[in-house]
């Protein structure tokens, strides 16, 4: 684990990259990595997160200078634009059901070859997939999610890496820690090991490649 | 009393004490605002907490909490925080009792239609899919019939499903209607109006229950 500048910390996002961004509706998601992306002019991402942000906040910010091709996100009601470049065909749209969105990163972080689930049967999130019948029940086939980067935003990171959330800020965040390449995190506030409660660490340390500080304050 | 009130208002009555509830965004939130003395339920958001509580005032603000639609909330005493992944281990597992959410459609066979209309409304399912599917009961709160007073509660839904046969009531403003294996049953109507005028406006049929109360 490295503490880096956020220009430092996307240094090597390039065009084309596959890459998670924590939080829900922008609340847990790191602001500062998405300045520091804005700021690379990237093209062609793919972007799997809960949502599309708004259009002020978050992801939509970032979906905003044209970076983004495609998104993987459970809703997008909040960021108008969002709806609009997938009209205009400037942007692909995967829907996921959020629940199901979840576990996929999950397995891709736990070495699972995918979930079971009954979300989605007799919807068109079943279709190409395969149904599998367990015990006299119908699952659909769910393929776990992985990524070249994970975003994420703790509240408060220890030196060692290891990563505390409050409050809804965890949403996607800690499942997005195991599922990538690289992760990168953002903590409002960086303190030296120890100083966060072992029974507290959300994400353990090991996860983490690149810590930044600096990430706003919200209270 | 608004329409959307009377709804909520409603709906509160069919929870019980202890229940763990998801209420959708929008009227279904509303419930929140009329649960009957006596009663004690835990509400789940499925951002990640069970005990949310109501909207802050000025002073009570925490950007940390929000809710599902990303507004500012407060949690009650003794509430839990976690990540999306256990959140829906509480939803699909079987862990909540009561799921409220609106719908644009809903059938004889307890089908829904909420997340899209092709063409024009694509917001995504969020975890409105998850809900359905996994909670031990389903309850469809919403007007009786579209804006234009065409009916939203018919033999078949025509958009795309959100899931399929997972409602188990449908609330609106003129009637309360339990989704059965038999069909659609008019348990209740409003003192406002009559079964047949409910019978009416719902492209379903109706069986009448033996003894139709009113709210």
């Amino acid at each position: 684990m490295r503490k880096v500048s956020p220009q430092e910390a996307v240094a090597s996002i390039n065009d084309g990259a596959v890459v998670m961004i924590g939080g829900f509706m922008s609340n847990g998601t790191p602001e500062i990595l998405i300045d520091a992306l804005i700021e690379k002019n990237l093209k062609n991402l793919t972007i799997i997160a809960n949502d599309g942000g708004t259009l002020d906040t978050g992801i939509g910010r970032l979906i905003k200078t044209g970076a983004v091709s495609r998104l993987i996100a459970s809703h997008i009601g909040l960021n108008p634009l969002t709806g609009q470049f997938m009209n205009e065909g400037k942007m692909e749209v995967q829907l996921v059901p959020q629940g199901t969105l979840a576990e996929q990163i999950r397995a891709g972080g736990a070495g699972l070859g995918g979930i079971l689930t009954p979300t989605g049967l007799g919807t068109e999130i079943e279709e190409g997939k395969q149904v599998i019948e367990v015990d006299g029940t119908n699952f659909v086939l769910e393929k776990p999610l992985k990524a070249d980067f994970a975003l994420i935003r703790a509240s408060i990171a220890d030196e060692k890496g290891n990563l505390f959330y409050r409050a809804t800020t965890r949403n996607f965040n800690p499942m997005m820690a195991t599922a990538a390449e690289t992760v990168i995190a953002a903590a409002e506030e960086i303190v030296a090991a120890g100083d966060i409660q072992a029974e507290s660490v959300a994400t353990p340390g090991i996860f983490v490649d690149f810590l930044v500080g600096g990430e706003p304050y919200v209270d | 009393m608004s329409i959307k009130e009377k709804i909520a208002r409603r709906v509160a009555k069919e929870l019980n004490d202890g229940d763990v509830v998801n209420l959708g965004i929008g009227l279904p939130t509303m419930v929140a605002d009329y649960i009957p003395d006596g009663i004690t339920i835990h509400l789940q958001s499925e951002n990640g907490i069970l005990g949310m509580g109501a909207v802050p005032g000025a002073d009570g603000y925490d950007s940390n909490i929000v809710n599902a639609g990303g507004k500012p909330v407060t949690v009650e005493k003794g509430a839990s925080y976690f990540d999306s992944a256990f959140s829906f281990a509480i939803i699909r597992g079987g862990h909540v009792n009561v799921t409220v959410l609106g719908a644009l459609q809903v059938d004889q066979q307890g089908s829904l239609a909420s997340h899209i209309i092709p063409g024009k409304m694509v917001p995504g399912m969020g975890g409105a899919m998850d809900l359905v599917t996994g909670s031990k009961k389903v309850i469809i709160a919403m007007t009786h019939t579209a804006k234009d007073g065409t009916p939203k509660i018919l033999n078949n839904i025509t958009l795309p499903p959100t899931a399929v046969c997972k409602v188990h009531q449908i609330v609106t403003e003129l009637a309360v209607i339990e989704v059965t294996k038999e069909g659609l049953v008019l348990k209740e109507v409003s003192v406002d109006t009559t079964p047949e005028e409910v019978a009416a406006k719902t492209e379903a049929p109706l069986i009448m229950a033996e003894n139709i109360g009113h709210f």
